[in-house]
């Protein structure tokens, strides 16, 4: 089996307007590569999920996607505050953006679940004060 | 239909790199991740939302068109934006109940 295709992104936590570049990024490549446009559609917008996530709540972080024959993993890595429980994060419509970011229509709680929707598995390491990496797969 | 074809239903176009797409099905929503959660691919997504963000979630959730209801209109530096990313935007003076009624007799 051939290595794995590996993108690498900053994600910036100043520019929240900029957030989504590196999911815009990773869709031009996995058309690239010729995925189906399903697989690339459900890796885009758990990506981007995560990418708001991290400007929201983190001050960015970096993501990583490999493209195996197998499967497209994305991780995000963030040092951010943590997530203090995951279950509540998990259920839709659990937010603690703050009005500012629900006036540009996110904050509607569905950022952590609709990653796990769209992709096949996801893992989630918090460290409170530490930071959070989440790892998804989507299977080909 | 395709997206171009609702230009001759009253609808203005914003930015329209490609007008040929074919739409199917329509979904109505303004917060974000509620969209990339639930709308399909081709659908034409109506919202009143006019940042950066929506172009974005256009994009990645590869719907055929936005469409701009109750007369909002869509700052230049993001038509901008929108014609750069090929993403087709339009848009409706009717209000949005209006103009999901009008597509439900246009759309299949």
């Amino acid at each position: 089996m051939s290595d794995a295709l590996v993108f690498h992104f900053d994600v910036d936590g100043e520019n929240f307007t900029s957030a989504g570049q590196a999911s815009t990024q990773v869709k031009k490549n996995l058309r690239q590569l010729g995925l189906p446009p399903d697989i690339i559609r459900r890796v885009s917008i758990a990506m981007y999920e995560g990418e708001i996530n991290m400007v929201i709540h983190a001050n960015g972080g970096t993501a990583d996607v490999s493209v195996t024959e197998e499967y497209v993993e994305i991780v995000l890595k963030d040092q951010g505050p943590g997530i203090p429980n995951v279950e509540q994060a998990m259920q839709e419509g659990f937010s603690t953006a703050t009005d500012s970011i629900r006036s540009l229509g996110f904050g509607a709680g569905m950022g952590l679940p609709n990653m796990k929707r769209y992709t096949d598995s996801m893992e989630i390491d918090t460290v409170i004060g530490v930071g959070t990496t989440i790892t998804m797969r989507v299977n080909l | 239909m395709k997206v171009s074809e609702l230009l001759s239903h009253g609808f203005e176009a914003v930015s329209l790199p490609d007008g040929d797409r074919e739409i199917v099905g329509v979904y109505i929503g303004d917060l974000l991740s509620w969209v990339m959660g639930r709308a399909e691919m081709d659908n034409a997504w109506i919202t009143i939302m006019t940042n950066v963000n929506v172009i974005a979630v256009a994009s990645l959730a590869d719907t055929s068109c936005v469409i701009l209801a109750e007369g909002v209109e869509l700052p230049e530096d993001i038509v901008q934006t929108a014609q750069e990313k090929g993403i087709n935007v339009l848009s409706s003076n009717q209000p949005t109940y209006e103009t999901a009624v009008q597509l439900a007799g246009l759309v299949s």
